[in-house]
């Protein structure tokens, strides 16, 4: 049991250290590690959880990650898993973090940041595009949009209340009144 | 202990509410660096930067490095573990229900909804640093970031040798840029 709980780690941990960016770019590194080297999922099964994944909550890695590890060694395999994907982030950014802190009034280096600002708005916005075509399909969706944007510039209320309210929202469109139509 | 504390259920509640990958995390992060104070919405723009370049999800490295300005390292363990607890906890539960959720109506119904949602909120927190990064104070536009960013977004969406490489590239590229034409001063 121990030895398979390490071994979920390290595995975990090994995908942690090579996905860069987001959790899409950690998908062909599951593919590898966790269906062809150690055989613990198919590679539909491995689909399923990522598309889960995708839309609950939470980072896309870490769901899919606790999927994974609750196949292989039940619940408690699924928070070793999820340790093990965080463990390497943890490393690495407390290393910079401390470092960039003390150099950050450094001339070139805020130069480099000034520069780097640019370009994380434009990875920001290539990332909104991305998502606006799997999210806004028609005209409801394309209101619910528009009114959530409208209202999160414009008051100060906590994005939690805006998550709620389009849930919400999504079940009264889809379910209820989709319903209501069926009836008449 | 009351920072840990708190820093925990700030991260929690990030976890739980952003849905649809790492930058779903950024409306939350903007709502705590105005909220807390305990980091500056520059900060912030550096923190995506950094998250970005190195390895390990988007969403995670943020907890970690706002954790770590917060309260070290004991800061960045606490985030982080605040951050993933939800994910955990629901994905559990999911995968024990695993068919009952994928048939229900209502849960695809709530993801019909919660999609556009998240896209409009990292949309807002997009204009947010779109806004700090290209007025500068007395109103004036940085022209020379501008003619960057129409460089960047040239190359990572239309140049088809360019535009599926690594962010890492364009990020150090834009350094340089920063680098050399003195941006910070501008």
């Amino acid at each position: 049991m121990a030895k398979r709980l390490w071994e979920l780690f390290y595995t975990f941990a090994k995908v942690g250290v090579m996905t860069f960016g987001g959790g899409y770019a950690m998908l062909p590194i599951l593919q590898r590690e966790v269906v062809e080297n150690k055989g613990w999922a198919t590679e539909e099964e491995l689909a399923d959880w990522f598309a889960i994944g995708q839309c609950t909550p939470g980072v896309i890695a870490v769901n899919t990650a606790t999927f994974a590890g609750r196949k292989v060694l039940g619940n408690i395999g699924g928070v070793v898993a999820t340790l093990g994907v965080v463990f390497p982030s943890l490393i690495i950014i407390s290393l910079l973090a401390g470092v960039i802190t003390t150099f950050a009034e450094v001339a070139w280096v805020k130069n480099a940041f000034a520069g780097i600002r640019v370009c994380v708005c434009v990875l920001i916005f290539n990332a909104v595009v991305k998502l606006w075509k799997k999210s806004v399909v028609d005209k409801k969706t394309l209101a619910l949009y528009a009114v959530i944007l409208l209202a999160s510039l414009l008051t100060d209320l906590s994005p939690v209340i805006f998550v709620l309210f389009a849930a919400v929202s999504g079940i009264v469109l889809q379910v209820a009144l989709k319903k209501g139509g069926e009836a008449e | 202990m009351m920072l840990y504390l708190q820093l925990f259920w700030e991260f929690f509640k990030t976890g739980l509410f952003s849905i649809g990958g790492g930058m779903a995390t950024l409306p939350f992060l903007y709502d705590m660096a105005d909220k807390t104070g305990w980091f500056t919405r520059a900060q912030l723009a550096d923190m995506i930067a950094v998250s970005e370049s190195t390895p390990g999800p988007i969403g995670v490295n943020m907890a970690t490095y706002v954790g770590f300005l917060t309260g070290g390292v004991p800061g960045a363990v606490t985030a982080t573990v605040g951050l993933i607890a939800p994910s955990v906890i629901v994905i559990l539960i999911v995968a024990a229900f695993l068919q009952a959720f994928r048939d229900s109506k209502y849960v695809a119904g709530a993801f019909y909804g919660l999609r556009p949602a998240s896209t409009a909120l990292i949309t807002a927190a997009g204009l947010v640093v779109v806004r700090e990064t290209f007025w500068l104070t007395g109103g004036v536009l940085f022209w020379q970031g501008t003619v960057l960013a129409a460089v960047l977004l040239v190359l990572t969406r239309w140049v088809k040798q360019t535009k599926n490489w690594h962010p890492i590239v364009f990020i150090g590229l834009s350094a340089l840029v920063g680098v050399v034409f003195r941006f910070a001063g501008a």
